[in-house]
């Protein structure tokens, strides 16, 4: 469970000091999902990191189960990080030189898992996303669908309790788009996943349970119901 | 993974590597050229010396020849002939032996310098000339004056007519060599290619070994005699300098050289081997020092008075060359750390997604300094492969370098270093100027390999060192942020 009290970050840019969150208080239940919304430059993308414990608040405490990743070591973030946090970009961020299996076999890597162990979970996450017959192939050779889905099993294969999702489908089209979604909301209810997208697409914004709208800092919350 | 992802990087960045790669190799393949010529140039002065000293010679002690005082006689060849009547004189030929070059030391002068501490083996040599002429002596007539000859045209009782002589002047040198020591002295540095060499009993036999150049002139083969001073000698060998000329055209056992010179129990030089090449400038204080009056000399000193086209070589080998390869390997290093960070900095997204994805920082370095490494090794073997190619083409193409003895040592340079019985000196005094031609070559040695492999490393390290830094400062967020 997620539990944000007080969260600000304060950015330097030149000479003017930017408030990207402004004491935000948030509960993110286990298995809950949130998608998170609002305007360019409105903190959406820093507060996925501070969820994900890629950034630390200036002020406030981030809580993941108990623990608080404002004030975590390096070394003990990056272990929360490669254990319980799976991260989905908008720009897949695949490496470009290793074949699918090996990219998803990145995520398993600080985990000190057997060659052998890696291997077989990194080619069943694959197939997973229904990409079990293009594991060799490299990012170059894959569609953008397919590179998004190499990046999901990437995020999944560690078997994590927390899914990040930073516009997921922003470089996709349509039929893509929901083809994502689709795979996103069904390994999220297969695997008991809480789940946070931040998205501009409000078409996808209304098929998650609860809605962050983030506007000059600060969150509102609203609760939807999903048809 | 680490291997799996170094293996991907490099061949997938294959121009990326070649370059960081190639800057490496340049300067790797210089230092290879570099240090081969310099070990070429001092494997020559080695040959130039040796060839003068002889083999396993540490260093020579010899007594300089002082200059004739005022009123002095000084010390010339003196033949005396008998002019024969008329045109009926009989060939006439008359040899003189004369130490050359230097004082001469006693024999007691030896063994205080063998019971110095630090010396190994000490052995006297005795070096000498031989002038000889050859030739008719005639004297001439007196004919009784011609009527109506002019006065003052052959004197009132007539004129001298005919009369003369025609002689050759031959010169060669002998060296005299103790039999029983003959590991030291200028003999080894020549091989014997015909017959044999003296044993250690023949102390006082007439025998002799000749030089090579020496019996080819003279028409002289193995069994055939040469007569020097009166005394016969059965050639029992022919000898062959290994470089450059032979020390002496005739060597012959040191006491019946000295009988020869008239000097006996004298030697001209002691050829000296220290206990260690580390114990050489002890040995030579300690020798200064306990045998006054004389000169002692070290390959070293030797080495310093070598001139000529083999000396420049040398110069420019380790003075402009090996600071050029500092440059360009500084440089090389220099670069390739630049280009290891810029490509940092190209894949910042994919570090910070690592990071991201929860690889440590020291995990992320690791793989960044991998692949600067292997472009380092890359580069190494590039390197050695032009290295070794370079060398060879010195080797196979390189010039021939004419090294000059002593001829720069500055006026009376025979007195103070000839060490070898050809080094100079004369009856009086000559120069001791000695030019020998000696192939460049440029030998590649496992230690130079090993210096390349090191330097390879270190490239690899010193990029990795760059890259690696960059990459362990990169913060996840900013680099995501960066690119998103």
């Amino acid at each position: 469970m997620y539990q944000l009290s007080g969260v600000t970050k304060r950015y330097r840019r030149g000479k003017e000091t930017v408030r990207a969150l402004d004491g935000v208080d948030l509960i993110i239940e286990d298995g809950g999902r949130l998608v998170i919304q609002g305007p360019t430059g409105g903190g959406k993308s820093t507060l996925l990191q501070m969820l994900g414990g890629l950034d630390r608040p200036t002020e406030g405490r981030v809580l993941l189960d108990g623990t608080d990743l404002a004030t975590l070591p390096e070394a003990r973030l990056t272990r929360v990080r490669a254990e319980k946090i799976g991260f989905v970009f908008q720009g897949f961020n695949l490496v470009p030189t290793l074949t699918a299996q090996e990219n998803v076999e990145t995520a398993l890597v600080p985990l000190g898992l057997k060659t052998s162990e890696r291997r077989e979970r990194a080619a069943e996450a694959l197939v997973s996303v229904g990409l079990g017959e293009r594991r060799g192939h490299l990012p170059g050779e894959l569609s953008g669908g397919q590179q998004q889905r190499v990046a999901i099993a990437r995020a999944l294969v560690k078997r994590p309790a927390v899914l990040l999702a930073d516009e997921p489908t922003g470089n996709l089209d349509e039929s893509m788009r929901d083809e994502i979604m689709d795979l996103l909301e069904g390994l999220w209810e297969e695997n008991g996943l809480t789940f946070v997208m931040v998205t501009h697409d409000t078409a996808l914004a209304r098929r998650a349970p609860r809605l962050a709208t983030i506007r000059k800092g600060q969150v509102t919350i609203r609760e939807q119901v999903v048809g | 993974m680490f291997f799996t992802y170094l293996r991907r990087e490099l061949r997938r960045r294959r121009k990326a590597a070649l370059v960081v790669a190639s800057g490496l190799a340049l300067g790797i393949a210089l230092v290879i050229v570099v240090d081969s010529v310099t070990a070429g140039m001092s494997r020559a002065q080695t040959k130039v010396l040796e060839s003068l000293y002889g083999l396993g010679t540490d260093m020579t002690v010899t007594k300089a020849a002082s200059p004739p005082g005022e009123g002095d006689a000084v010390r010339r060849p003196r033949f005396r002939f008998d002019a024969g009547a008329g045109t009926d004189s009989a060939q006439q030929s008359q040899d003189v032996v004369m130490v050359q070059g230097f004082e001469t030391l006693t024999a007691s002068t030896v063994a205080k310098v063998a019971a110095q501490d630090g010396v190994a083996d000490a052995v006297g040599g005795l070096s000498a000339r031989v002038m000889k002429v050859d030739g008719r002596f005639a004297s001439g007539e007196v004919r009784p004056a011609q009527p109506g000859q002019a006065p003052g045209q052959g004197g009132a009782g007539g004129e001298v007519r005919g009369g003369g002589a025609d002689f050759g002047v031959d010169s060669y040198t002998v060296y005299g060599t103790d039999v029983a020591h003959q590991g030291l002295g200028p003999l080894t540095s020549s091989k014997i290619t015909s017959g044999r060499t003296f044993t250690a009993g023949e102390t006082s036999a007439k025998v002799a070994v000749v030089d090579s150049a020496h019996a080819k002139e003279q028409g002289l083969t193995v069994g055939e005699k040469i007569t020097v001073s009166g005394t016969a000698y059965t050639v029992i060998g022919v000898a062959t300098a290994d470089s450059g000329d032979a020390s002496a055209d005739v060597y012959l056992p040191l006491a019946e050289a000295q009988t020869l010179a008239d000097a006996k129990g004298r030697v001209t030089t002691v050829y000296v081997r220290a206990t260690a090449s580390q114990r050489i400038d002890e040995v030579k204080g300690a020798v200064q020092k306990n045998v006054p009056g004389t000169t002692v000399t070290t390959s070293a000193d030797l080495a310093d008075t070598v001139s000529g086209s083999l000396s420049t070589a040398s110069d420019l080998a380790t003075g402009v060359g090996k600071w050029l390869s500092i440059v360009v390997l500084g440089a090389a290093f220099v670069v390739a750390g630049l280009l290891t960070s810029s490509a940092v900095s190209r894949r910042v997204r994919e570090f910070g997604t690592l990071k991201a994805l929860g690889w440590r920082s020291g995990r992320v370095t690791r793989q960044v300094a991998g692949e600067a490494l292997a472009h380092g090794l890359i580069g190494g073997a590039l390197g050695i492969g032009a290295g070794l190619a370079g060398a060879w083409a010195v080797t196979a193409f390189g010039p021939t370098l004419t090294a000059e003895l002593g001829g720069g040592a500055g006026g009376g340079g025979g007195q103070r270093f000839a060490g070898g019985p050809g080094g100079g000196g004369g009856p009086v005094r000559e120069t001791a100027t000695r030019a020998l031609d000696v192939a460049l070559t440029a030998p590649v040695s496992l230690t130079t390999i090993g210096l390349a492999v090191a330097l390879a490393v270190t490239g690899g390290l010193v990029a990795g060192g760059f890259g690696g830094w960059r990459a362990a400062r990169l913060r996840p967020a900013d680099a995501l942020r960066r690119v998103g």
